[in-house]
């Protein structure tokens, strides 16, 4: 036992130098989602957990460690912009389950980072697939419009994971039974926040918010944090980019958005973001009738700035990002388009972008290798480095998978003793 | 089905009589009656009415080939006439007037079949007045067919089509401890269900294990699994019952015996055709210790499993699969999801195969299924970094042999052999690319889909006149 404790704080220390250690990994194809582009047989070196050098003719300084990634992929870290990793382990039990608060008086009020477990086991599956940053949301009470105040957190699984607290407010784009009182009330609840909180004094109340969800709203309402709000119907972004004009500054992020393309200029006039999934080809429901492969490369042609989203799987496989933006590749967009929407620019829309998305100096070293291009089925993340540090790359799953490799013949001992 | 049944023993009781017919003279009470023809059901009440489109005799040149039973020709040919594989090999000849399609620098493949869709049953848009896939208002409802609510309009299976699938089984939820038959179609498009249904096709009965039978009926019942086994033997007895009071019935009119037929229940016939062998059996299990305690259910009333579905602990008692001659249908890595999914790992269906059982990818899914070979890929590329040396052609059964053979099609389809159904993808380039996508499929040697052709790509009625949508 003592032997086992003493490995781990071996380990643990390992983990911790390796942060201040110099890394050099090199020789690989290095997309940097800068104006650099694509640099085959580049370096990358970073230290401290931050890049300090990327090119094709970097130096690589004394005493670095040093990793050959010929033949590897070297990209930065992926962000996924929406997701309730951590939020919930199994949906269907209580007690490990926070999407929402179906329940509770409160809404923007509410708070992600409060609810967030980076011990969940579906954190690891997608860290090992190359996802180090993901944009968390939390549902809302049933009456409202608003989820959580959502954050930005890190895949390492360290309890202080969280990278951003308050980085979004989540809104579905759907009130009272009827598109009609969805914007009175969206309006109403700016009109609330914006009269926060003379309006809430001597016992008054608003129109549409209580008065904790009033004040957290405030940061929307100045554009200091953005709203990321569902709505898929093209008239419904219509009216959403009407009121985001008489709203300014509000700064919106509108998601699944099937019909996107429908409404393309109008969304890049507003510069408005948009979060949608690239493989959804099929109408959802009536609001999404004209869902398309073509919707990102519409979204890209008309320059409006887009992220993907997932389908579904929004806790558990999240590291299917890498191929729903290889098949939006596959349905005509470029590649470097596809592979941005999945790392520089949900970090461009919460604001991280000075930190996260790109391989340039100065930037976090969020850094994977892989062994052929990431947007490929067949290829895989080798090695994970997050803050500049590389991460473990077993999981639960490869765990099971170690325990179950050789099934017992008779008179072996049970696979309960095998603990990979 | 219990009808073939019928009939089978109808045919005992000709030979019967053929025996005893040269001494049938007297009327002495000891000797044989004449026979009476047993009432027998009409056997198969909804019948296909599937036509192919317009076949071709079609050779495709220079082709990376995946048979789907293990092998691949490199810059190969493949031949098919008339619906049927004609000829297949490196130096196949081109029959004179044969359509050559030069698929340098292409893969072809049999098309893809996924024994788990529920399109139509819950097709897109997902209106609630289209929301047909389980009938839960009782755990047993054996009696209901997957096909009566099947939606042909239902624009996923263009989706599908465009993906290489080319055969379909659509399946009830999993609601229910039995949640009904399901059928196999044809993906061509048709203005009924019974334009699409595969012929001869055996049916297939979905049944379900686990959290949501439990959890559907919480209230009334099965509210624990101890209960979910319970409810499968109580209405396994009663098939057994009723197969026998058939079987009796039938003996007797073999005897000359004038005698009611037993009451007619379409539920126990469901059962009893699962009994006599002839409907296969699709179960929804998650967990290894659920696959094992059906494993037993099944030989306890002498019927066989065909495929445990989504069994995403699978690899947990691969061993016991194999040794039962059960299938796995399984996701590349959907899991996590509820507790009795919590437990996948993404190298189930490698792990699976290598122990030599039957393992078949599924999708469960409108979008899934869209991309098939992508989910072979990602399974393949899984197992063989965990050391597992499987081949792509290997890999390529698990979208076609092994699920053809999970409902019962693998004797038409399911692989590019001579005589087999040329139902036939040629990809743009290596299947187990995201890149690579369907350029023409072909179902019984007719083109239903081709990339670059609108003319050969269906959209369904609902989606007509709808907001701008483009057709790729």
């Amino acid at each position: 036992m003592l032997r086992t404790i003493t490995s781990t704080l071996v380990a643990l220390a390992g983990l911790t130098a390796a942060g201040a250690q110099t890394v050099a990994v090199t020789g690989g194809r290095v997309v940097t989602n800068t104006n650099a582009g694509v640099i085959d047989g580049g370096t990358v070196v970073f230290t401290n957990g931050r890049i300090t050098a990327v090119g094709p003719n970097v130096a690589v300084p004394s005493g670095a460690r040093v990793i050959d990634a010929q033949g590897k992929w070297v990209t930065p870290g992926l962000f996924a912009p929406f997701t309730q990793l951590g939020m919930v382990e199994i949906a269907l039990e209580n007690s490990g389950n926070d999407s929402n608060a179906g329940e509770s008086q409160f809404s923007v009020a509410l708070n992600v980072a409060d609810a967030f477990n980076p011990n969940s086991a579906h954190i690891p599956p997608a860290r090992v697939e190359g996802v180090t940053r993901a944009g968390v949301y939390g549902g809302g009470s049933g009456d409202s419009m608003f989820g959580a105040t959502g954050a930005v957190v890190d895949t390492t699984g360290r309890l202080d994971s969280i990278t951003q607290r308050d980085a979004f407010v989540y809104a579905v784009y759907s009130n009272g039974g009827s598109r009609m009182s969805a914007m009175t009330w969206l309006d109403a609840a700016f009109a609330d926040a914006r009269a926060f909180p003379g309006r809430y004094q001597n016992g008054g109340q608003g129109d549409a918010l209580n008065r904790l969800d009033a004040a957290a709203l405030r940061p929307v309402v100045r554009g200091d944090v953005p709203l990321l709000i569902f709505a898929n119907r093209a008239s419904d972004l219509l009216d959403l980019i009407e009121f985001k004009r008489r709203n300014a500054p509000v700064d919106l992020i509108i998601a699944g958005a099937d019909e996107a393309h429908l409404v393309a200029d109008q969304l890049a006039a507003a510069d408005i973001d948009v979060l949608v999934n690239p493989v959804d080809n099929l109408p959802g429901s009536l609001a999404g009738l004209a869902a398309s492969f073509d919707s990102a490369q519409v979204l890209q042609d008309a320059g409006v700035r887009y992220a993907f989203l997932l389908s579904e799987s929004d806790y558990f496989n999240v590291r299917l990002l890498t191929q729903d933006a290889g098949n939006a590749v596959t349905h005509g967009l470029a590649w470097d388009d596809a592979f941005r929407a999945i790392s520089l620019s949900p970090a461009e829309m919460f604001d991280l972008d000075d930190r996260f998305g790109s391989l340039e100096p100065g930037k976090t070293a969020d850094v994977v290798i892989w062994d052929g291009d990431p947007l490929e089925v067949l290829s895989s993340a080798e090695t994970v480095f997050i803050d500049g540090v590389a991460t473990d790359m077993t999981t639960r799953q490869s765990k099971l998978r170690d325990r179950y490799m050789n099934l017992p013949q008779p008179g072996d001992r049970p696979l309960a003793y095998i603990k990979p | 089905m219990k009808f073939t049944s019928l009939r089978l023993a109808a045919a005992v009781c000709v030979l019967a009589a053929a025996c005893t017919e040269a001494g049938d003279t007297g009327a002495d009470s000891d000797e044989p009656k004449d026979p009476i023809e047993p009432v027998v059901y009409e056997p198969d009440p909804y019948p296909s009415t599937y036509a192919p489109l317009t076949q071709e005799t079609v050779a495709v040149t220079n082709a990376t080939i995946l048979d789907g039973v293990g092998g691949q020709i490199d810059g190969g040919t493949l031949v098919f006439s008339a619906g049927r594989i004609t000829a297949l090999g490196p130096d196949a000849a081109v029959p004179d007037g044969a359509a050559v399609i030069d698929a340098q620098g292409r893969w072809v493949t049999p098309g893809i079949i996924d024994v788990h869709s529920h399109l139509g049953v819950y097709p897109s848009p997902g209106l609630n007045a289209h929301s047909e896939g389980n009938e839960a208002t009782s755990p047993v409802t054996a009696e209901v067919w997957a096909e009566h609510s099947v939606w042909p309009q239902d624009d996923g299976f263009n989706a599908a089509r465009a993906g290489g699938v080319t055969t379909l089984t659509i399946l009830p939820g999993s609601a229910n401890l039995f949640g009904g038959r399901g059928v196999t179609l044809r993906n061509v498009p048709g203005r009924t269900v019974q334009d699409m249904k595969f012929p001869g096709a055996p049916y297939v009965l979905k049944m379900a294990c686990g959290e949501n039978p439990k959890r559907v009926y919480s209230n009334s019942g099965p509210s624990t699994r101890m209960a979910n086994v319970a409810g499968y033997r109580a209405a396994w007895q009663k098939a057994r019952d009723y197969k026998q009071k058939w079987d009796d019935y039938v003996e007797a009119s073999g005897e000359g015996e004038e005698q009611d037929p037993p009451s007619r229940d379409f539920e126990l016939d469901t059962l009893m055709g699962v009994l006599n062998g002839e409907i296969k059996v699709q179960m929804h299990c998650y967990r290894a210790d659920d696959i094992g305690q059906v494993l037993d259910l099944m030989k306890e009333f002498d019927y066989q499993v065909s495929a445990f579905h989504h069994a995403v602990e699978a690899y947990k008692v691969a061993d016991k699969l194999r040794d039962n001659g059960v299938c796995a249908a399984m996701w590349a890595d959907w899991g996590g999801f509820k507790a009795e999914a919590y437990d996948s790992i993404r190298e189930n269906i490698p792990m699976v195969h290598a122990a030599g059982a039957c393992a078949l990818i599924h999708s469960d899914d409108a979008f899934g299924v869209q991309r098939l070979n992508q989910e072979i890929a990602k399974a393949l590329g899984d197992g063989n970094r965990a050391g597992l040396n499987i081949s792509k052609a290997d890999a390529w059964r698990w979208v076609s042999s092994n699920p053809a053979k999970a409902v019962g099609v693998d004797g038409e389809t399911g692989s590019l052999e001579v005589g087999k159904r040329a139902d036939v993808v040629i990809w743009s380039a290596d299947p187990f690319s995201t890149y690579a996508v369907a350029d023409r499929v072909y179902v019984d040697g007719a083109a239903v889909y081709d990339r670059a052709d609108p003319a050969l790509q269906a959209v369904s009625d609902f989606m007509l006149g709808q907001p701008a949508r483009e057709a790729n």
